[in-house]
């Protein structure tokens, strides 16, 4: 499905790229469901540049596209914390000269000067949150606080559980499960990662990222692994979910504006950068999309309800919130044959 | 058919007869460059050296190969042995794809006859009744489909409300789910060829056979059944080779909680392993096993075209 829908926009976009000028267009890859249209219609009538966007579902989706030839396509895409940083050792973005962003200075100190993209030379904050799992309460109503309820599930949650399709969250978050560290190099902690998930396996209904809130809301699904946002909307829309933050930890990511080597509209995607470093514009994604702005000055603008929102709080016994880790070529090789074994 | 065609000697053909081979020249650069050419790359690209994260680096290695065939262990310095998981994701795409077939013939043989016997004029009200579902995008109706057959679907409440079953069939995310996706999804492939066939079909030999006391049975697995055969053979490559494939039904209907051949390519594209050559063997090894099968199929038809004949 995610092929199609991506080959096919891809073909629409190269050819509409190659006819349009390049002085009225911006070309957008971000995830699916993470901006208003309002606030591209903004853009648009703010500055005459059209947007057009492409989609994708994970970062590695993202990453295949883009060194499969759609660089050169795309002015932009919205890379998580860790792929900014595989992406810029891989050549795949463009470094912003200083003075190039004139609002740069509106990130966040905390998010200016982050790891994964020192200086902040590729990218600039876009929504920073959790990744977690959210509990049907009709359907459990034990402690949900921790990692057990999607690896050794209480009866009432056995085979009813999504997860993402995603390798990193799920190495991750079970990682921290059985409390070792990401992208360990141990083989014992390896094997036993291996064993642990096979286990697991077999009380998951399905793995599916794009459908994460959905089934939560229409209750396929009575736990699911999921955004701290997604489960937020999902709650909103009527599911009695409650978002957990587990004594282990939880998944912590920062999304990015990075640009793209060879954008096709450079000047375009750089006002587009500027414009979401606006406190106002910040503002309007945040109270849609229910995460984390990394820029200044956007709290006094967010809906007050955001700030006691029960999945942006973690409660005091929540463990830490640890990013995604970039694992080395040996280490991911185990983690692709776990995954392999997990899927056969 | 050309040939026959040809065969009447006139002028204005032979005329034609030259001209063809140039006449069929966007045909042969279509099919070069759309089918051969992603063919070759596939083929070279399979043989080449896995880049970490996605792409190739050009130097020989037999490494995806070896992946695909020989297992050596978790941490790949074990002793070479049968590497059965992929073997096993291949036999379970096959298997599904083989019940779609059956499934899809049970079904669409006497609904191709019922159409083909109806009178003429009908005929293609039928067909196009049989399209009409078809209209909607793939995608669009395998989330429906989904929609269906959920635990609080449709289905479900039907049969929960007639008293039929107590609890919900669990039927998203199995087997059985994919199943009849494929099944669903591939069904007038089936249908058309057969019908194709059974409408050339000429109907004095049924009388010719009754008049011979021949049983019913007997005249449709005499007389009937071969003289359709050839469309029969189509329709179930065109439900079988799809249903191989696919990716979509056991991505929705299935969870993807099991690889399936059109899954495990993905992966090696898009997921976090990025291991293009793995992906482009393991599409070779799937295209070799279809050209396999399309060869028999061939065989087949010469075959019975020689005993015709």
């Amino acid at each position: 499905m995610k092929i199609l829908i991506n080959a096919f926009t891809a073909l629409a976009l190269m050819t509409g790229a190659n006819a349009a000028t390049a002085d009225d267009r911006l070309v957008l890859y971000h995830w699916f469901e993470y901006i208003p249209q309002e606030l591209l219609d903004k853009f648009t009538a703010e500055t005459g540049v059209s947007v057009t966007m492409d989609t994708y579902d994970s970062n590695e989706a993202m990453l295949a596209s883009l060194k499969a030839g759609g660089i050169g396509t795309y002015d932009l895409s919205v890379p998580g914390d860790y792929m900014v940083a595989i992406m810029a050792n891989e050549g795949l973005l463009d470094t912003i000269a200083d003075g190039e962003l004139k609002n740069k200075g509106n990130i966040a100190p905390e998010w200016a000067n982050p790891n994964y993209d020192p200086g902040r030379r590729h990218s600039i904050p876009y929504q920073w949150g959790s990744t977690s799992f959210a509990v049907n309460r009709d359907v459990y109503g034990g402690d949900i606080n921790t990692t057990d309820i999607l690896f050794d599930p209480p009866a009432e949650l056995q085979g009813r559980i999504n997860m993402l399709d995603s390798q990193g969250e799920i190495m991750a978050m079970a990682s921290l499960h059985l409390g070792i560290p990401q992208c360990t190099s141990d083989r014992e902690q390896l094997k036993a990662l291996d064993a642990m998930l096979q286990d697991a396996k077999q009380h998951w209904a399905s793995f599916n990222s794009d459908t994460a809130k959905e089934v939560l809301v229409s209750g396929d699904a009575a736990a699911g692994q999921i955004y701290d946002g997604f489960a937020a909307k999902a709650r909103e829309e009527g599911a009695n979910i409650e978002y957990a933050y587990a004594t282990q930890g939880y998944v912590a990511w920062m999304d990015n504006i990075a640009l793209l080597r060879d954008a096709p509209n450079r000047e375009n995607a750089l006002k587009f950068m500027d414009f979401m470093l606006v406190p106002e514009n910040v503002a309007t994604l945040t109270n849609w999309a229910q995460y984390n702005p990394g820029v200044s000055g956007v709290s006094a603008l967010l809906d007050p309800a955001l700030a006691t929102q029960p999945e942006k709080n973690p409660h005091a016994d929540a463990g830490p919130g640890v990013f995604i880790e970039v694992c080395s070529e040996d280490v991911q090789a185990v983690y692709d044959q776990i995954w392999t074994n997990l899927k056969k | 058919m050309a040939t026959g065609a040809a065969g009447g000697g006139s002028a204005s053909m032979d005329t034609y007869r030259e001209a063809r081979n140039w006449l069929l020249m966007p045909a042969w650069v279509t099919l070069a460059i759309l089918v051969l050419v992603p063919v070759a790359m596939m083929l070279i690209y399979s043989f080449l050296t896995k880049e970490f994260r996605g792409g190739v680096i050009w130097e020989f290695s037999l490494a995806a190969y070896d992946q695909f065939f020989l297992d050596r262990g978790l941490f790949g310095d074990e002793p070479a042995r049968i590497e059965w998981t992929y073997i096993t994701i291949f036999w379970r795409s096959i298997w599904q794809a083989a019940t779609a077939t059956v499934l899809s013939l049970a079904i669409g043989f006497p609904t191709a006859y019922f159409i083909a016997t109806r009178p003429a004029r009908m005929r293609p009200i039928w067909v196009f009744l049989v399209t009409i579902p078809y209209w909607v995008n793939l995608l669009i109706r395998t989330v429906s489909m989904k929609f269906l057959l959920r635990d609080q679907g449709t289905l479900n409440d039907f049969l929960i409300a007639m008293g039929l079953i107590d609890t919900p069939l669990v039927i998203v995310n199995t087997n059985i789910g994919v199943q009849i996706g494929l099944f669903y999804s591939y069904l007038p492939f089936m249908v058309l060829p057969i019908y194709a066939a059974v409408e050339r079909y000429n109907f004095t030999l049924s009388e010719a056979a009754a008049d011979l006391y021949a049983s019913r049975t007997t005249t449709l697995t005499r007389v009937i059944l071969p003289a359709v055969k050839p469309g029969v053979l189509a329709g179930c490559i065109l439900v079988f080779v799809p249903s191989l494939g696919s990716f979509l039904a056991p991505d929705l209907l299935g969870g993807a909680r099991n690889f399936m051949i059109g899954s495990l390519i993905e992966e090696q594209f898009k997921g976090n392993a990025g291991n293009w050559p793995f992906g482009a063997a393991a599409s070779m090894i799937l295209l070799t096993l279809v050209l396999m099968l399309l060869l028999l199929f061939a065989r087949q038809q010469v075959k019975a075209g020689k005993t015709a004949g």
